[in-house]
């Protein structure tokens, strides 16, 4: 049998960076804070942007620990929600359009989130990405770490466990 | 310096910092290693739209927020500090359209270091919606 012809280019970015993009802007928080993704293949890194409004010590100054905290929360649950829905957003069994439209899968639950402060935040951007060390059917296991000018020196890392949506019920199901 | 000028200066550091004032926190009491911070409820705040259930990096932020205040409160405190780490459990979502009220307690402090619990509550004052622990550096002056 022959192999099905590929997708062209443009039809394959369309999906996946429409299906991203409707994950981050459900997060009013996420976009509050100034967060957004940046996509290569399935690998994301998120971005925290700069803004006055992220500063937790005006004195040195330093982006806010929370700031930190909810940036690397966002970006762990984005990454688990995107590795675990990457397979139905690729063979279509996940409809792209009506994640743009609003109708978004249900998101895993924070169960506990521990951050790791390393050095303090510098007032730019900073980046962050998350690698799962366990994603079961009931729980998940993400780590994450966070850096701005040099990916070798975090200034903060982070170990979170997720409570799973049930796998049967589709979007906007109880 | 003697405890009033201390918590004086906790409450001016916490009401200066921009994120605080971004998310609407308060200082709503302040002692010898104690603190509380409300948060009130705001769209800026929501994690799922469908639910209007609020995201709990926002209770991170305010859990760190009273942590260090509780810590700059403390009497064995010489001045500032910051987070070294800092754990939340949350327990159940928050109702949506209620104020988050974050209550931290230093229960120990040496030299470097200080220690911290913390809970957030709304309405229910019974049945917490997070808690949190944390270590905390201890600047000298």
């Amino acid at each position: 049998m022959a192999r099905p012809r590929p997708e062209p280019v443009q039809v394959v970015k369309q999906r996946r960076d429409a299906a991203l993009k409707s994950l981050v802007q459900g997060v009013p928080y996420a976009r509050f804070l100034g967060i957004s993704f940046d996509r290569r293949g399935d690998e994301l890194t998120g971005v925290l942007n700069f803004d006055e409004k992220l500063i937790g010590n005006p004195f040195l100054p330093a982006i806010h620990g929370g700031v930190t905290s909810a940036f690397l929360e966002v970006t762990s649950v984005i990454t688990l929600e995107w590795e675990t829905l990457w397979p139905d957003i690729e063979s279509g069994a996940i409809d792209v359009e009506q994640m743009v439209a609003g109708h978004l899968p249900r998101s895993p639950k924070t169960i506990d989130f521990t951050v790791d402060y390393l050095r303090s935040g510098l007032p730019r951007d900073a980046y962050a990405r998350a690698t799962i060390g366990r994603s079961g059917r009931r729980y998940a296991s993400v780590r994450v770490e966070a850096w701005q000018d040099n990916r070798d020196r975090p200034f903060a890392q982070a170990v979170g466990h997720f409570l799973m949506p049930p796998k049967d019920t589709g979007p906007d199901k109880a | 310096m003697a405890l009033a000028d201390k918590i004086k200066l906790a409450k001016q550091f916490i009401e200066a910092i921009p994120h605080a004032k971004a998310l609407g926190m308060t200082l709503t009491s302040i002692d010898n290693g104690t603190a509380e911070i409300s948060m009130p409820y705001s769209e800026n705040i929501i994690g799922d739209p469908k639910t209007g259930v609020i995201h709990g990096g926002a209770v991170s932020a305010v859990m760190d927020t009273c942590c260090g205040a509780a810590v700059m409160s403390h009497s064995d405190a010489p001045a500032g500090t910051a987070t070294i780490d800092l754990r939340i459990d949350y327990m159940r979502a928050a109702t949506p359209g209620q104020t988050i009220v974050t209550r931290a307690t230093c229960y120990h402090i040496t030299r470097n270091v200080a220690f911290v619990r913390a809970t957030a509550t709304d309405d229910d004052g019974d049945r917490p919606v997070a808690t949190a622990t944390g270590a905390f550096t201890v600047e000298a002056r």
